[in-house]
């Protein structure tokens, strides 16, 4: 037991580690967004699925490609496109709101009344 | 050695945080937690030398969309509201699919990705190299999607204000009523 804990605080951290850290914020999001109600609980777990996303695209670039900066544009780009979908959504969701009393989606049977 | 021991406290900080947002009752207190995960993340990023994606995921998310969501929180809840759940099978069975998708994509990432122990400790990229990567319009040079993404920006600052705008006086039904 002493010797896995030094060892792991000894070699550099194995690209595994990032990638378990990730999954397990992309598979929290997934259940965050199917067992809620409430519209802005579900943005946040969409927002922990796209994070995820993010650390993968740094961590493949850095871990397997250095040289190159793929993965950190595509990093660059999703942040903006999540930034453009948060605005949007909570514009929405704000309309919701005025128009149905509170933010759940099942009081929205119809788009249109 | 340091590097190690910051890196497994952000691992941890990141999943309690993560399983804590969206477990939480109250709203209010996902969106707290959320702001941790981020700031736990820009600090992966950070360990991983990408410093201008650090720069940016300390702005963007846990600044910009983070004060989106308490002003869309302050708007839409009471305070001190707890949030209905849904029927428990749909709890237990989306546990379930979350769970097992789990462990399959583990299995695979721990089956097949070759364990890259110590890569090449890149330097911080310099912020020229950057620049000209973002601004180029050479093979592995993104002007263009810059571009794009400038033009999606405004479609989404223009769609936000239509549609949270308050609908007086250009009503349909309004409009008929005063003719």
């Amino acid at each position: 037991m002493g010797d896995i804990l030094v060892n792991t605080v000894q070699i550099p951290v194995p690209m595994i580690a990032y990638l378990i850290v990730s999954l397990i914020m992309l598979f929290a999001g997934v259940y965050g967004f199917l067992t809620r109600k409430n519209l802005i609980m579900i943005l946040i777990a969409v927002e922990l699925i796209l994070n995820a996303v993010d650390i993968n695209f740094a961590v493949f670039n850095r871990y397997l490609f250095p040289a190159q900066t793929e993965g950190l544009f595509f990093a660059f780009f999703t942040i903006a496109i999540a930034a453009c979908e948060t605005a949007v959504a909570i514009a929405i969701i704000i309309n919701v709101y005025r128009r149905f009393g509170n933010a759940e989606v099942d009081n929205i049977h119809n788009m249109k009344e | 050695m340091a590097e190690q021991i910051i890196f497994y406290i952000l691992a941890i900080v990141i999943v309690v945080f993560s399983i804590l947002a969206v477990s939480s009752k109250l709203v209010i207190r996902s969106a707290t937690y959320l702001l941790f995960v981020l700031i736990a993340t820009a600090g992966l990023y950070l360990l991983l030398n990408y410093h201008y994606l650090f720069a940016v995921q300390i702005g963007v998310y846990a600044g910009g969309i983070m004060v989106l969501f308490i002003m869309a929180i302050f708007l839409t809840h009471k305070p001190g509201d707890t949030m209905k759940q849904r029927m428990s099978w749909k709890v237990k069975s989306s546990a379930a699919l979350a769970v097992s998708g789990l462990l399959i994509s583990g299995y695979i990432i721990i089956k097949n990705v070759v364990k890259v122990a110590g890569y090449l400790k890149g330097d911080e990229m310099s912020m020229q190299d950057l620049g000209h990567s973002m601004m180029g319009t050479q093979k592995y040079q993104y002007l263009l999607p810059f571009e794009v993404i400038s033009v999606l920006l405004l479609a989404c600052i223009v769609g936000a204000i239509l549609i949270a705008r308050k609908e007086t006086g250009n009503d349909p039904k309004e409009n008929v009523k005063d003719k």
